[in-house]
C-alpha cells in the first residue's frame, strides 16, 4: 500500500542511471576535454570533441540506456504474465528470428551494401516472429504462447546454425558470430532513431499492463473477475506479447543478442519492490537500463587487445548474480 | 420469506465442456440480503455453475442475468465493479504481504490509494480475522490462514455480490463458524452471497435457500429444510442420512 519505498528505490535507481550516463560520456578511449566538447556539440560545432561525442558516445549511452531498460522491462512483464521467475524474453523466440533477420543480411552479403541493412534486416526478421508468433498462440492462454515460443525460438536458431553451416567465406562466419554475441561497439544516431519506435512502442505498452499484472498474481479466473480481458484479440496477452516483442526485436536488431538482463534484473530487484508485479516494471526499465550501460562502459575500459563484446560481460555478470540469489534462497529454506 | 429484489439470475443455462453438458438448463435466482448455498456431490457442476453465475464463462445456451441485464453484453469491468468472485483453488502466490494482496480487490476502482480504498481494505482484513498478520507474507500463512486472506480479497471488492468457491473447505470448526457468520452478517446488510459448501450442517444452517445440483441439473431448490429431505439427500448423494443429537457439532464461537 504505502508508496514510500518504492519512491526511494525509484530516485536510487534513476541517481544511479544518471551518474552512470555521465561517466559514459565523460570518459572514454580518447581523453577529451568534457565541457568544451559538449558546448560544440549543442551548438552544432564540427569539432572532433563533438563528433566524438555526438556520434560516438551519445548513441552509444543512449542505445544502452533504451535497449538495457526494454529488456529489464520485458523481463519484468513476461515473468509477470507466465508466473515463472525463469521466463526471459528469448522465449517468445522474437530475439531468435531478429538474429536470423540480421544473419541472412550477413549471408546475403547485403550488409556491406548499405549500413543500416543489417538493422533492417534484424527489425524484419523481428516482425516476422511477432507475426507467427501471434497467429500460432491466438487466442490461447499461456501454455500455446509458451509452445509457439518455443518452436519458434528452435526453428529460428536451426535457420540460424543452417546459415551459418551454408556461408560461403569464414570470414562471414566469423562476423555473424560475433555479432550474435551482442554489442554496442560503433553504433551511431542512425541505429537510436531505427529501434527508437519498437522500443517506445512496446515499452509504453508493456508499462500499460502494470495492472492486469497485479490482478494476475491470483490467477487468469480472479484477473477476469476483476474486470480484465486476457484472451482474444485485444486481450492482455496479445497486448503483452506484442509490447515485449516490439521492443526486443527492435533492441536485438541493431545490438545482437543481449542475454539475461531480462532474467536477472526483475529478479533482483522482485523482493524490493514487495512482489507485486505493477510495482517493479519501472524499477527493472531503469535496472535493465543501468546494468547494460555498466557492461558497456566495462567492454570499453577493460583492456583486451580486442574490445570485449557486452553480450559476453551481461551474462558473465548475470551468472554470479544468480548463484549469489540460489545461496540465499537456501540459506532463508524457501 | 426473503421478499428482497433478485440480483443475479441464471435464465435456462446449459454449459458445455467439449460434447459433454456441465450445466443443463439451470434457471435460478439470487436476492439480495440472502445467503444462497450451492450444494451437490463432486462433479455435479457447482463450480461451472459459480463462474457462470459470475460472467467468467457465457453459458452455450440460455443467459445470466445482473440486474436485469444481459451480463454476456456488458464490459468486464461494469461486472467487476458488481460480482466478487473467490476462486476454489489458489494460485501458488507470491511472497507478497497479506494487506498488499488483500488491496488487490481495489483494482477495478482505480489506484487503491483513496480513503475508500484503505477503508475496504482494513474492513476485510478485520471481517475475517486476518488483521493481526496483515503485515506477513501471504506465503508463511497457514492454509486456512490463507484461505481466509483470500477471502478478504474477494470481500475488499465490497460488491453487491460475493461468490465463493468452497470457502471454508481448509477451515478448522471455529473459523469455518466465523466465515458462515459473516456470511449471514453480510447478507443482513444487503449483499447477496452465493456460496459453494460440502458440509450439509452449516448449509442447513447458515443459508436462507439452497441449490441441489446433480449432473449439471439443479433437481431442487428452496429452503434448506424442504431441500435436505433424507429422501433427497439419499437420492443424490448415495448416502443414508441419520439425524443424530449426540454428534459432535460446533455450534458457536466462544
Amino acid at each position: 500500500m504505502t508508496r514510500h519505498p518504492d519512491r526511494i528505490l525509484l530516485i536510487t535507481l534513476t541517481s544511479v542511471l544518471i551518474l552512470l550516463f555521465g561517466l559514459a560520456l565523460v570518459r572514454g578511449e580518447t581523453a577529451l576535454p568534457f565541457l568544451p566538447a559538449l558546448e560544440d556539440f549543442l551548438v552544432g560545432r564540427d569539432t572532433v570533441g563533438a563528433v566524438i561525442l555526438g556520434q560516438l558516445r551519445l548513441p552509444r549511452a543512449l542505445l544502452a540506456v533504451m535497449i538495457g531498460g526494454s529488456l529489464g522491462l520485458s523481463g519484468a512483464v513476461l515473468q509477470g504474465y507466465l508466473r515463472n521467475p525463469l521466463a526471459d524474453p528469448g522465449l517468445l523466440g522474437v530475439s531468435s528470428g531478429a538474429a536470423l533477420g540480421a544473419v541472412l543480411v550477413f549471408y546475403t552479403g547485403l550488409a556491406g551494401a548499405f549500413s543500416f541493412a543489417l538493422p533492417l534486416g534484424g527489425l524484419a526478421g523481428a516482425l516476422l516472429a511477432v507475426v507467427l508468433l501471434l497467429g500460432l498462440a491466438g487466442q490461447g492462454g499461456v501454455v500455446s504462447l509458451l509452445l509457439a515460443g518455443t518452436a519458434l525460438t528452435s526453428f529460428f536458431a536451426a535457420m540460424t546454425a543452417l546459415t551459418l553451416n551454408l556461408v560461403p567465406s569464414p570470414y562471414a562466419s566469423f562476423e555473424i558470430m560475433h555479432w550474435l554475441m551482442g554489442s554496442l561497439a560503433d553504433r551511431t544516431m542512425l541505429q537510436v532513431w531505427l529501434c527508437l519506435p519498437g522500443i517506445f512502442l512496446g515499452s509504453l505498452l508493456m508499462a500499460m499492463s502494470g495492472r492486469v499484472l497485479d490482478a494476475l498474481t491470483l490467477g487468469d479466473e480472479v484477473a477476469e473477475s476483476l474486470g480484465f480481458t486476457l484472451k482474444g484479440m485485444w486481450g492482455a496477452q496479445n497486448r503483452i506479447v506484442l509490447g515485449s516483442a516490439l521492443a526486443i526485436g527492435s533492441g536485438v536488431a541493431v545490438a545482437g543478442a543481449i542475454g539475461f538482463i531480462g532474467l536477472v534484473v526483475p529478479h533482483l530487484l522482485r523482493p524490493l519492490t514487495g512482489h507485486r508485479p505493477g510495482r517493479l516494471l519501472l524499477p527493472s526499465f531503469l535496472g535493465g537500463a543501468i546494468l547494460l550501460l555498466l557492461a558497456d562502459i566495462c567492454a570499453r575500459f577493460i583492456p583486451t587487445h580486442t574490445e570485449l563484446h557486452v553480450g559476453v560481460l551481461t551474462a558473465l555478470t548475470g551468472a554470479p548474480l544468480f548463484f549469489w540469489r540460489v545461496s540465499v534462497l537456501r540459506k532463508n529454506g524457501s | 420469506m426473503n421478499t428482497c429484489p433478485e440480483i443475479l439470475r441464471a435464465d435456462h443455462a446449459t454449459l458445455l465442456y467439449g460434447n459433454s453438458p456441465v450445466l443443463r438448463d439451470v434457471s435460478l435466482s439470487v436476492r439480495t440480503g440472502e445467503v444462497f448455498g450451492l450444494i451437490g456431490p463432486n462433479g455435479a457442476g457447482k463450480s461451472s455453475l459459480l463462474r457462470v453465475l459470475a460472467g467468467l464463462q457465457a453459458p452455450d445456451e440460455g443467459s445470466v442475468q445482473m440486474e436485469g441485464v444481459n451480463l454476456a453484453e456488458k464490459a468486464a469491468l461494469w461486472r467487476a465493479h458488481r460480482i466478487a468472485f473467490l476462486p476454489q483453488e489458489a494460485e501458488t502466490l507470491p511472497p507478497m504481504a497479506v494487506r498488499e494482496l488483500v488491496s488487490l480487490g481495489r483494482i477495478p476502482f482505480g489506484k487503491g490509494q483513496s480513503d475508500e480504498d484503505r477503508l475496504a481494505v482494513e474492513e476485510a482484513l478485520q471481517q475475517t480475522r486476518t488483521l493481526e498478520f496483515a503485515h506477513r507474507a501471504v506465503t508463511a500463512l497457514s492454509g486456512g490462514e490463507r484461505a481466509r486472506v483470500l477471502l478478504s480479497r474477494a470481500l475488499a471488492v465490497r460488491a453487491p455480490v460475493l461468490l465463493a468457491d468452497e470457502p471454508i473447505a481448509a477451515l478448522d470448526p471455529a473459523h469455518a463458524l466465523s466465515v458462515m457468520n459473516l456470511f449471514h452478517d453480510l447478507s443482513r446488510k444487503g449483499v447477496a452471497v452465493v456460496v459453494v459448501l460440502h458440509d450439509l450442517a452449516l448449509a442447513s444452517r447458515f443459508c436462507d435457500r439452497v441449490g441441489l445440483l446433480k449432473d449439471g441439473k439443479l433437481v431442487s431448490m428452496g429452503a434448506p429444510a424442504d431441500v435436505l429431505t433424507d429422501n433427497m439427500v439419499s437420492t443424490v448423494y448415495g448416502v443414508t442420512v441419520q439425524r443424530v443429537c449426540n454428534a459432535v457439532i460446533p455450534w458457536d464461537l466462544i
